[in-house]
C-alpha cells in the first residue's frame, strides 16, 4: 500500500527530482518536464508542488548556490528523500504488477 | 553574452511586492532565469509574455505558501538550560529588589501559615468523632418535650430507655448502650484517690467504641463488679504496675475489680476525658439513686447511645422509635408529648444547638466563619502578591523589550515570569510551613486543640500544592500575559505608558483588601464588646473568695454542723453552706408546682436550688422583700425564698407570705432575692426557688475570709476536711474560675478572630506599603519638578497620601453595612447582648485610616523630603 497518495503531476515532479540529482531545483525541473515531456507548466504549479512534495516528506530542500545570473539570489536546490525514492518505487512495482496481468490481446487489439 | 535584458521592472515589483517573504528569495531568482532561457530561445516578446504569466502564477492566491519548520529547533521552552536560567534571573531579580521580595514572601507566608493553621482547625473540628471506626453507625437518643408551651430537646432520657429500646424496637440496633451523664467520681486504690470523670455503661460500649485494650479484655465489663480504666487513670492510679485485676472503690463504696485498660479516646472525641467505664448493672443495682429510678419514666437523667443493625438506615429507626416513652407515661405526664429521635454521631460536635425541637446548628457555625476568615486572608495575601508583581512589571517592560529585541520568544518570557512567581510561592510556602510548625503550640493553646501539621497527609500535601499551583498561576499570569505581548519596538522607544486601564485592578484589589480588613477589625470589637458587656453583667451575689468543693460521700452532709462550727472556729471562713447543686449550675429543672392563681397552660420548669440557712450569708444574695433564711424560725425548713423572675413568672403581686405547694407539700415564701446568673451569662436569669434541702446536698460552698491570703485559709479548711472526709480527695474550685471559664468559648473565639484580624492588617499594610513605594519611585520626577517649582512637603505627602486613604474610605464605606448585618444576626444569638454602636465603626474607621497613612507616609515622606536635585537627575 501507498502511504501517501501522489498526484501525477505531483509524481512528474518527483521524478524530475530524481532525475536531476542535486541539480533539480525551479528552473531545472520546469525546463526538463518542458523538454522531455513537451508540457507548457505555469511555474507557480511547480513550485506549488515543491512546496507540497516537502511538506510530505518526499523531497528536501535547502538553499545555495547564488549566481550572478539570479541576480545574486540562492536557489533552492531538492534532493529526493528516502520515503519520495520509497513512494516512486511503489508506484512502478504496483504499475509493473498490472502491466504483467494485462491479457496479451488486450493490447494487440489496441493496436488494431 | 552578458545580460543586457531585463524582465519588465512593474512585473518585478508586483512580484516582491506580493509573493510571500519566505519563498521570494529562491523564486525571484528562478524567475530571473527562466526568462533569459526564454529570452535566448524564443526571443523577447516571448520571453516577456511567459515572465508576466508566470509572475502571476505565483502570486497569491494562487501560491503556495512555505510554512517554517524547524526554524528554531533546539530552543524548546521547556529545556533544563532554559528553565534553570529563567530560575537564575528570577532569583537575581529577588536579590535585586530586596525590599519587594521581603514584602511578597513575607506577606504570602503569613497568609499561607493562617490558612494552614484554619485548615487544620477545620480539620480537627470535622474530624470529631471520625476516628471510631463505626461513627457513621452510632448514634444518640435524644428526646423533645413540650412544657408550658416551650419545645425542649435535650439527650437525657429516662433509665429504662435502653431496656424498652431492646425490648421493643430491638431488631434496628446491633448495640445498644445505656449510659449515665459524664460525672466526677473518686477512684481510690488504698492510700491514693483521685477525682476522675467517668460514666457507668452497659457493655456494648466496648465494642460500639471499638475500644483498643492494652492489657484485660473488652469482655469485661460484663461482669457487673467490674471497671475498665482509661490508661491515664491507671497509670496515675497504680503507677507502672499492673492494674487488672486489682480492687479499687468508686465514691468509697463500690468494690470494683479493674478488668481492663484501654488505650486513651482521641483528644477530638466525645469520650476523650472518660477515665473509667464502671457496669451499667451496677449503677442501678447497687447505688441508691439508680436502683431508685432505674423503672421510673419521668425521670430524664440517662444517655443512650445505639449502634444501628447493618440494614437499619437512620431516619426510618428514628421515626419508628418516636413514641417510645410516650407510650409509656400515664395521666398529666403525657402532655409532655415526650418524642425520642436519633441524634448520629457525625453531627454530636457540630451541630449540637436545639430551638423548638429542629437542629439550629452549633459549632458549624464556627467552621465556616473560621473557613471564611481563612479563605480572606489568604485572598489578601495574594491580591498582595499580584498587586505587587504588576506594579514591579511595569518597570520590567523594557527588560522584556531586549529579551524581545535579542531574540525572546513569547513563550519563553511567559515560562520566565511563571518561574519567577513559582519561586516566590515555593518560598513563601516553605516559610509558612515554619511559620505553622512556630506557631501551633500556641495555637493549640488558644483553641485548646491538639492539632499538629499533618506531615504525613497527602491530602494535606495535594491541598498545598494545588495552592502554590493556583498562587503562582494567578499572580503570574498578569506580567506573564501582558507584560509578554508588548512590542519590542515600542517599550525600547519608551512610549509604552502604561494606560491608567492598568491601575484599576489594584485599586479595585486593594479595596477588597480593606474590605475585608475592616470588616474582621469590626467584627473582632464587637465580640470582645460583648464578652466585656456580658463579664460586667449583675450577677445577683459576690463571686470573690467564693469556693466549691464537690462532695460525692455523705461523710460531711450528716456531720454538716459540727464540720461548719469547726471551720468558723479556724477564722479562715466567713461561713459555709451546703448546696444540691454548684452555684454555677443549674442542674435540677423541676414541675410540679402549684399556687394561688396559678395559669395551667404556663407549667415551665423551674430551677430549684436546695440549701440551708447560711446560704444568703455565704454568697450574699441581695433580698429585695421579706427576709433571708433563719435558724431562729424552726419553721424555715419549710419555706422557700423566690427569686423576682419566679415572682414575675407567677404573677404574684405580694409573694411574701404566699404558700406554693411542691407536689403535695405546702412550702411558705418568707423572701424575694434578686435574680442570680447560674449556668449561662448570655442567658435571662430563669425563675428559680430555693429551699431548705430536706435531702443530701453534696455541694459544698464557703467564702474565705477577705484579707487573708487564700492558700493559707485553704491550708486551714483542708485541715477539717481532711478529718470529716478523709477519703475524699479536697479538690476544692474557686467560683470566679468557674464563672469566668463560662466566657472560655466565646474568648477563644474572640483571640482567635483577634489574631486573624491583626495578620489579616498586617498583610494589607505590607501590601498598601509596597505599593505606595512603588508609586512614590514612579513619580520620582514628578515630585522633583514639583518641588523645583515650589511644592511643600505637605502638599507633596497629600498628593502622594490622598489616592490610598480615599481607598480606604471606598472600603469602609463598604465594610459598614457588611459587618452591620453580620454583628447583628451574630448579636441576636445572645439573649443578653450588647448594642450596636455606630461608634464601633467610626472608631474603626479611623483606626484604618491612621493605619493606612501611617503606612503609605513612611513612603510618601521619604519621596517628599527628597532633594529634588537628585531626583531630577537620576537619569
Amino acid at each position: 500500500m501507498r502511504r501517501t497518495y501522489l498526484g501525477e503531476f505531483e509524481e512528474i515532479v518527483l521524478l524530475m527530482v530524481a532525475v536531476l540529482d542535486g541539480e533539480a531545483y525551479g528552473v531545472t525541473i520546469s525546463q526538463e518536464i518542458e523538454q522531455s515531456m513537451g508540457r507548457l507548466v505555469a511555474f507557480g504549479t511547480v513550485h506549488n508542488t515543491l512546496i507540497r512534495l516537502e511538506e510530505k516528506g518526499f523531497v528536501r530542500s535547502e538553499l545555495g548556490g547564488a549566481t550572478a545570473q539570479r541576480g545574486g539570489r540562492r536557489k533552492r536546490l531538492f534532493r529526493i528523500t528516502a520515503l519520495g525514492s520509497r513512494a516512486i518505487q511503489d508506484i512502478q512495482q504496483v504499475r509493473a504488477e498490472l502491466w504483467k496481468q494485462i491479457p496479451s490481446h488486450t493490447l494487440e487489439l489496441g493496436k488494431l | 553574452m552578458k545580460n543586457p535584458t531585463v524582465p519588465p521592472r512593474w512585473a518585478q515589483r508586483l512580484f516582491t511586492w506580493l509573493h510571500p517573504e519566505e519563498t521570494r528569495e529562491e523564486v525571484g531568482g528562478d524567475l530571473d532565469e527562466l526568462y533569459d532561457y526564454w529570452y535566448a530561445r524564443s526571443g523577447r516578446l516571448q520571453a516577456t509574455l511567459r515572465y508576466v504569466l508566470n509572475v502571476f502564477s505565483v502570486l497569491p492566491p494562487f501560491v503556495r505558501r512555505r510554512r517554517r519548520t524547524q526554524q528554531y529547533s533546539g530552543s524548546s521552552n521547556l529545556s533544563m538550560t532554559m528553565i534553570s536560567n529563567y530560575f537564575k534571573v528570577a532569583r537575581r531579580n529577588l536579590a535585586k529588589n530586596k525590599m519587594y521580595s521581603f514584602i511578597n514572601i513575607t506577606g504570602l507566608a503569613t497568609g499561607m501559615a493562617v490558612a494552614m493553621l484554619i485548615g487544620l482547625w477545620l480539620y480537627d473540628e470535622l474530624s470529631f468523632n471520625k476516628s471510631f471506626q463505626n461513627h457513621t453507625r452510632v448514634a444518640r437518643v435524644m428526646q423533645t418535650q413540650n412544657l408550658g408551651g416551650m419545645i425542649l430537646t435535650h439527650h437525657e432520657v429516662p433509665a429504662p430507655m435502653g431496656k424498652e429500646l431492646r425490648l421493643s424496637y430491638g431488631g434496628y440496633f446491633r448495640h445498644i448502650v445505656s449510659s449515665t451523664t459524664e460525672e466526677s467520681h473518686i477512684l481510690s486504690f488504698k492510700d491514693t484517690k483521685f477525682n476522675k470523670p467517668g460514666r457507668f455503661m452497659e457493655p456494648g460500649i466496648t465494642e460500639m467504641l471499638s475500644l483498643d485494650m492494652i492489657s484485660g479484655s473488652r469482655a469485661g465489663l460484663s461482669d457487673p463488679a467490674s471497671v475498665l480504666l482509661s490508661e491515664s487513670a491507671a497509670l496515675s492510679l497504680f503507677g507502672s504496675a499492673d492494674a487488672v485485676n486489682q480492687v479499687l472503690k468508686i465514691d468509697n463504696e463500690l468494690a470494683v475489680k479493674v478488668t481492663g485498660v484501654y488505650r486513651d479516646l482521641p483528644h477530638n472525641t466525645t469520650f476523650a476525658k472518660t477515665a473509667f467505664i464502671a457496669p451499667w448493672e451496677l449503677f442501678i443495682t447497687r447505688v441508691a439513686y439508680g436502683s431508685k429510678n432505674k423503672d421510673q419514666w419521668n425521670n430524664n437523667f440517662t444517655e443512650v447511645f445505639v449502634q444501628l443493625a447493618d440494614r437499619a438506615e437512620l431516619t426510618s429507626v428514628s421515626y419508628a422509635i418516636a413514641p417510645a416513652r410516650l407510650n409509656k407515661l400515664t395521666g398529666t405526664d403525657r402532655d409532655t408529648k415526650a418524642r425520642v429521635f436519633l441524634h448520629p454521631m457525625d453531627q454530636w460536635h457540630l451541630y449540637s444547638n436545639w430551638e423548638e425541637g429542629f437542629n439550629t446548628g452549633g459549632r458549624i457555625q464556627y467552621v465556616w466563619l473560621f473557613g471564611i476568615v481563612g479563605a480572606f486572608v489568604l485572598m489578601l495575601a495574594c491580591i498582595n502578591f499580584m498587586n505587587l508583581s504588576t506594579a514591579r512589571s511595569e518597570k520590567r517592560a523594557l527588560e522584556v523589550g531586549v529579551r524581545k529585541a535579542v531574540g525572546s520568544l513569547r513563550g519563553q518570557l511567559v515560562g520566565q515570569f511563571f518561574s519567577e512567581s513559582f519561586l516566590v510561592v515555593f518560598i513563601a510556602f516553605v516559610i509558612a510551613i515554619g511559620l505553622a510548625q512556630l506557631a501551633i503550640p500556641y495555637f493549640n493553646n488558644m483553641a485548646d486543640k491538639k492539632m499538629a501539621i499533618l506531615w504525613g497527609n497527602p491530602v494535606f500535601w495535594a491541598l498545598a500544592l494545588a495552592f502554590c499551583v493556583f498562587t503562582g498561576l494567578l499572580a503570574g499570569s498578569y506580567p506573564a500575559f501582558y507584560l509578554s505581548s508588548f512590542k519590542a519596538v515600542n517599550v525600547l522607544k519608551g512610549t509604552f505608558r502604561a494606560g491608567r486601564l492598568a491601575y484599576i485592578p489594584r485599586q479595585v484589589l486593594v479595596v477588597v483588601q480593606f474590605t475585608v480588613s475592616v470588616t474582621l477589625i469590626i467584627g473582632t470589637v464587637m465580640v470582645f464588646r460583648q464578652i466585656h458587656y456580658t463579664k460586667d453583667r449583675p450577677v445577683g451575689y459576690d463571686r470573690t473568695g467564693l469556693v466549691m468543693i464537690d462532695m460525692p460521700t455523705l461523710d460531711i452532709n450528716n456531720h454538716f454542723e459540727p464540720f461548719r462550727n469547726e471551720l468558723l472556729e479556724t477564722g479562715a471562713i466567713v461561713d459555709v453552706t451546703k448546696t444540691t447543686t454548684p452555684l454555677t449550675e443549674k442542674r435540677n429543672n423541676e414541675t410540679g408546682f402549684s399556687w394561688r392563681g396559678k395559669d395551667m397552660n404556663r407549667d415551665r420548669p423551674f430551677v430549684t436550688f436546695g440549701v440551708t440557712e447560711e446560704f444568703g450569708k455565704t454568697v450574699g444574695w441581695k433580698v429585695k422583700q421579706g427576709r433571708d433564711f433563719s435558724r431562729q424560725y424552726s419553721t424555715d425548713k419549710l419555706a422557700v425564698i423566690l427569686n423576682e423572675e419566679a415572682v414575675r413568672f407567677m404573677g404574684l403581686e405580694n409573694p411574701v407570705g404566699e404558700t406554693v405547694k411542691w407536689g403535695d407539700q405546702p412550702l411558705h415564701v418568707v423572701g424575694v432575692v434578686e435574680g442570680m446568673v447560674m449556668e449561662s451569662p448570655y442567658e435571662p436569669v430563669q425563675h428559680a426557688i430555693y429551699y431548705i434541702a430536706p435531702w443530701p446536698a453534696r455541694v459544698v460552698t464557703m467564702r474565705l475570709r477577705p484579707g487573708m491570703s487564700a492558700p493559707d485559709a485553704l491550708a486551714k479548711v483542708e485541715k477539717v476536711f481532711r478529718k470529716y472526709a478523709p477519703a475524699v480527695p479536697f479538690d476544692y474550685r474557686f467560683l470566679d474560675q468557674e464563672y469566668d471559664a463560662k466566657f472560655r468559648a466565646e474568648e477563644r473565639i474572640g483571640k482567635l478572630a483577634g489574631s486573624f484580624t491583626v495578620l489579616a492588617v498586617f498583610i494589607s499594610c505590607l501590601g498598601l506599603f509596597g505599593l505606595a513605594s512603588f508609586v512614590a519611585a514612579q513619580r520620582t520626577r514628578e515630585i522633583g519638578v514639583r518641588k523645583v517649582l515650589g511644592a511643600s512637603v505637605w502638599s507633596v505627602w497629600t498628593l502622594l497620601s490622598r489616592d490610598f486613604a480615599l481607598l480606604v474610605i471606598v472600603a469602609m464605606i463598604i465594610a459598614s453595612p457588611v459587618a452591620y448585618y453580620i454583628l447583628t444576626s451574630w448579636l441576636q444569638k445572645y439573649e443578653y447582648h450588647t448594642g450596636l454602636p455606630w461608634s464601633v465603626f467610626v472608631w474603626t474607621g479611623v483606626g484604618a485610616l491612621a493605619i493606612t497613612l501611617l503606612t503609605v507616609s513612611f513612603q510618601s515622606l521619604k519621596a517628599a523630603l527628597m532633594n529634588p536635585v537628585k531626583s531630577l537627575r537620576t537619569d
